[in-house]
């Protein structure tokens, strides 16, 4: 494993200043020749022109497999959220999850309120993810499936099948941080909260 | 039937859900045969992409059997086995009929910004996605594509996302014989960019990650050279001395929104939600690239500012190019190539879970942990 993982560097000027600071070309470190023979398929779309994504619009509506000229009209469109930048709700849309309760109130606002170019849009439906996320947990445990941890975030993963502790983490360097940066923003903000409402009701009683 | 459901950030369960309905006369239902956990799928599960909701189902790579189609149906029929592109997409509006697929504005009610995606949030739609035994496709004429006989499920399964965005992202680059050409990131997308570079006729394909096996597999898969930016105290300053000073032709962004290599910024985005996504990897690469160079960015980011060195890409006169992939747009091609040996998706699959198990497979997907490069879900209805 101790292989260079790149070849070495050499200067590809002739009075071997770096390239950067004189006009000559680059030369390749393989010819074409040599690169075809070592890689599979070298060169197969050389011409950029002749590639899938080339030009970026390419006009051809009847390639496509629609045969309308706008799709039909799902049914169910009334009152459902849309993006302000859009003229109506899209003819097809997702039906998963619709909004309920005060988690669909605040995004709804987020919604009517804001196109997608304001904070505050993105702000509120963050807001409204934690709303729906901590209500779904609270609810959960009325349930025959209460919300479990353990299981739910997989952490059993971290044993492998025989019982010992998988190998190799990206995320070594802060995954014991983690909890700590996920809980930290709520416990701050609890506390905040019993302040605020603390100062409040001081006011109002003097 | 069973499903994936999310049940608040780095939670989810598998759960007894409605079977889906044809709910427009051009929908198909799909019984799923085998699905994947794609690198967009950790921002979701971290919670990142605002108005991802409780109960929803994510899942945007995914191949199965037609189950049932709607009245209008015409090019599919029951039983037929399908690929599904993870982009929802009509055909016809005007961004379809000019082939950003992608970007379709018939799909999304939500989000103008961004087209249609299976499972990827209420600001890609609300659709419910393939990481279950049955998922709703809507415009069935449009997007799936029956599996040719010879063709690999693992690698159609890759195809519907992760292996078409590699290979566009090197498109984006906009690769001329000889260039260096470097991919940041080494996860699936990134692998499949560095071996479609060759394909473009690059000079040199340097690959930067910092996942041991994951630089193992670009410099077996991909042919790649590889740096270890952890191993660097400027991984900026070394892609500089590789390249005589110059910077990099192209760069290729294949890491996205949880770019690691600044703790500050990683926490700000992937902890804090303080912006769409920690930048480091987009700003390494606008910095490495060459003056009058491209930068191609497929990472994904969510719909919140991000720190952006915006400045030095204006100064050093760079092209930016980016989108998320118009995945169909790439099948005709990309089917040769794999058939032809010259792109080799199903290579980077190192685990296959049970949809049960699925919990386990975003946390060892997530924290790379047992060398995970992709990892594949297998549905118990399939
Ligand atoms: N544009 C699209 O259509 C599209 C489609 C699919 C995926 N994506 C995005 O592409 C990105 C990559 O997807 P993936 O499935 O390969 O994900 P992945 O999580 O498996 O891979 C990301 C890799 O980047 C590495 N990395 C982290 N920080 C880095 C840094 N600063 N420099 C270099 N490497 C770094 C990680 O170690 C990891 O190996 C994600 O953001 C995903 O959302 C976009
Ligand atoms: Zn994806
Ligand atoms: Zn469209």
């Amino acid at each position: 494993m101790s292989q260079p993982t790149t070849r070495d560097r050499d200067t590809s000027s002739a009075d071997g200043l770096p390239i950067a600071y004189v006009p000559d070309r680059p030369r390749m470190r393989e010819t074409p020749e040599q690169l075809r023979a070592r890689i599979p398929g070298w060169g197969a779309d050389l011409d950029p022109a002749d590639r899938p994504s080339h030009p970026k619009l390419q006009y051809s509506p009847d390639s496509t497999g629609a045969h309308w000229r706008f799709p039909e009209r799902q049914a169910g469109a009334e009152g459902r959220e849309r993006s302000i930048e859009h003229a109506f709700v899209t003819p097809v849309f997702g039906t998963a999850q619709p909004l309920h309760g005060v988690s669909g109130m605040i995004r709804r606002l987020a919604y009517r309120r804001y196109s997608e170019a304001r904070f505050g849009h993105w702000l509120l439906l963050i807001f409204g993810d934690r709303v729906d996320a901590w209500g779904s947990h609270l609810r959960s445990f009325a349930t025959l499936h209460p919300d479990n941890p353990i299981t739910q975030t997989g952490i059993r993963s971290e044993l492998s099948a025989s019982g010992t502790m998988r190998r190799g983490r990206s995320d070594r360097r802060h995954h014991l941080l983690d909890p700590v940066i996920v809980a930290g923003p709520w416990v701050i903000a609890a506390g905040g909260l019993v302040l605020g409402v603390r100062r409040f009701r001081r006011r109002a009683a003097g | 039937m069973r499903a994936m459901t999310y049940r608040g950030p780095y939670k989810l369960r598998v759960e007894e859900k409605d079977r889906p309905r044809i709910e427009h006369p051009n929908d198909a239902i799909v019984r799923v045969q085998l699905a994947a956990i794609c690198g967009s799928d950790l921002h979701l599960y971290h919670g990142m992409m605002p108005d991802t909701r409780i109960g929803h189902t994510f899942g945007h790579e995914f191949i199965g059997v037609v189950d049932e189609i709607g009245s209008s149906v015409q090019h599919l029929q029951v039983g037929d086995r399908v690929m599904v592109p993870f982009n929802i997409f009509c055909g016809s509006c005007w961004f379809c009929a000019r082939g950003l697929f992608s970007n379709c504005h018939n799909v999304n009610a939500n989000a103008t910004a961004v087209g249609g995606i299976y499972g990827y949030s209420h600001t890609t739609g609300g659709y419910d996605g393939g990481q279950a035994e049955y998922v709703r496709v809507p415009f069935a004429d449009v997007g799936p594509v029956k599996i040719p006989e010879w063709m690999h499920d693992e690698d159609a399964v890759l195809l519907t996302d992760a292996a078409a965005t590699g290979y566009f992202g090197a498109q984006l680059g906009e690769i001329a014989e000889g260039d260096t050409v470097v991919v940041l990131g080494a996860g699936p997308v990134g692998l499949v960019a560095a071996q479609s570079a060759w394909l473009m006729g690059a000079g040199r394909v340097i690959v930067v990650d910092h996942l041991a096996e994951r630089l193992e597999k670009a410099r077996t898969m991909a042919h790649a050279e590889t740096l270890d930016y952890d191993e660097y105290e400027d991984i900026v300053v070394e892609l500089k001395q590789q390249t005589d000073h110059l910077g990099a032709d192209v760069v290729i962004e294949a890491v996205g929104a949880e770019a690691d290599g600044s703790c500050l910024q990683h926490i700000a985005a992937a902890k804090l939600k303080l912006q769409g996504g920690s930048p480091v990897a987009l700003n390494w690469a606008i910095d490495a690239v060459r003056k009058g160079g491209t930068v191609a960015v497929v990472g994904a980011y969510g719909p919140i500012q991000s720190a952006v060195k915006f400045g030095d890409a204006v100064n050093k006169g760079l092209t930016l190019r980016m989108n998320q992939t118009p995945v169909k747009r790439q099948w005709p091609r990309m089917f040769e190539h794999i058939r032809n040996g010259h792109l080799t998706p199903r290579e980077m699959v190192t685990h296959r879970f049970p949809l049960e198990e699925i919990g386990e497979a975003y946390h060892v997907f997530s924290a790379k942990l047992d060398g995970c490069i992709k990892p594949l879900i297998l549905p118990s209805a399939s």
